[in-house]
């Protein structure tokens, strides 16, 4: 068997995913937090008089804990590759890529373990997040004053 | 109407991440980290501002946010010290969810054991 013979095979008995159901529930899974979160913010903002703003970052630590609590009772991981990006891109995914990692390496101990794996999945969002706004903050800084 | 845009908002930008996901080879980790720059770009801009008016927790709740908040502490940093406001003020806002994934994961991991 040649080498595009083989190719053939491998791409022929590739699993199938079908990409317009998953984009579907993504969609779905991440306008429904995304309508969640809204309805989570008014009722702050109702019953404790917040403004929007601090209304939102309890909002936010809210969803956090509660897609950490839901990766420590074990379910979470199932719920992320089943709803995809739909659990990905909101707060959730980075508050489980954290305690996440956190349950995992657990056992390889406080310094080694935990701590230098604490943030081997977020790390990157913190990294790009504050470099890219860095320069862009430097950017506008230079453009308009 | 704020919530129906928080449902199509946030459902966008989940859409469009999971087309990147299954039509190329990056990992979850690159689109996470993607999102958080165009939420960066997007402040930079002036369209996250309009995109929160718009769509509420929608679009507070999307990783892009993250982004949007890191330039909008180092722009309002900037403005109450100069340079060293900068420094100091672009975690100002995005902290929050730093330290409460921190805490919140740090916490539950004490009383619970990984899965299998």
């Amino acid at each position: 068997m040649n080498k595009d013979e083989y190719q053939k095979l491998v791409k022929k008995h590739e699993p199938q995913e079908n990409k317009t159901q998953n984009a579907l529930v993504a969609f779905l899974v991440g306008g429904l937090i995304g309508f969640m979160v809204e309805g989570i913010i008014q009722l702050l903002m109702g019953i404790f008089e917040l403004s929007r703003v601090d209304a939102s970052t309890w909002t936010c630590l809210i969803v956090i804990f509660i897609a950490s609590l839901f990766t420590a009772l074990g379910f979470f991981d199932n719920w992320m590759s089943k709803a995809k990006a739909g659990l990905l891109l909101p707060t959730t995914g980075f508050a489980h890529s954290v305690s996440s990692s956190a349950l995992d390496y657990k056992k390889e101990g406080l310094i080694t373990g935990l701590g230098a794996n604490f943030f081997k999945l977020a790390g990157s969002v913190i990294l790009f997040g504050i470099l890219s706004a860095f320069v862009l903050v430097i950017v506008r800084v230079i453009m308009f004053g | 109407m704020i919530f129906l845009w928080a449902f199509i908002v946030a459902g966008l930008f989940c859409l469009v991440a999971q087309l990147i996901l299954d039509n190329t080879k990056l990992t979850p980790g690159h689109i996470t980290s993607m999102f958080t720059v165009l939420g960066a770009i997007l402040g930079f801009f002036g369209v996250y501002d309009k995109l929160i008016k718009l769509a509420g927790g929608g679009a507070s709740t999307i990783i892009s946010n993250f982004g949007y908040l890191l330039y909008k502490g180092g722009i309002e940093g900037y403005q109450a010290k100069g340079i060293l406001g900068i420094f100091t003020g672009i975690l100002v806002n995005g902290g929050a969810a730093i330290v409460g994934a921190v805490v919140f994961a740090a916490i539950l991991t004490i009383f619970f054991n990984p899965k299998d």
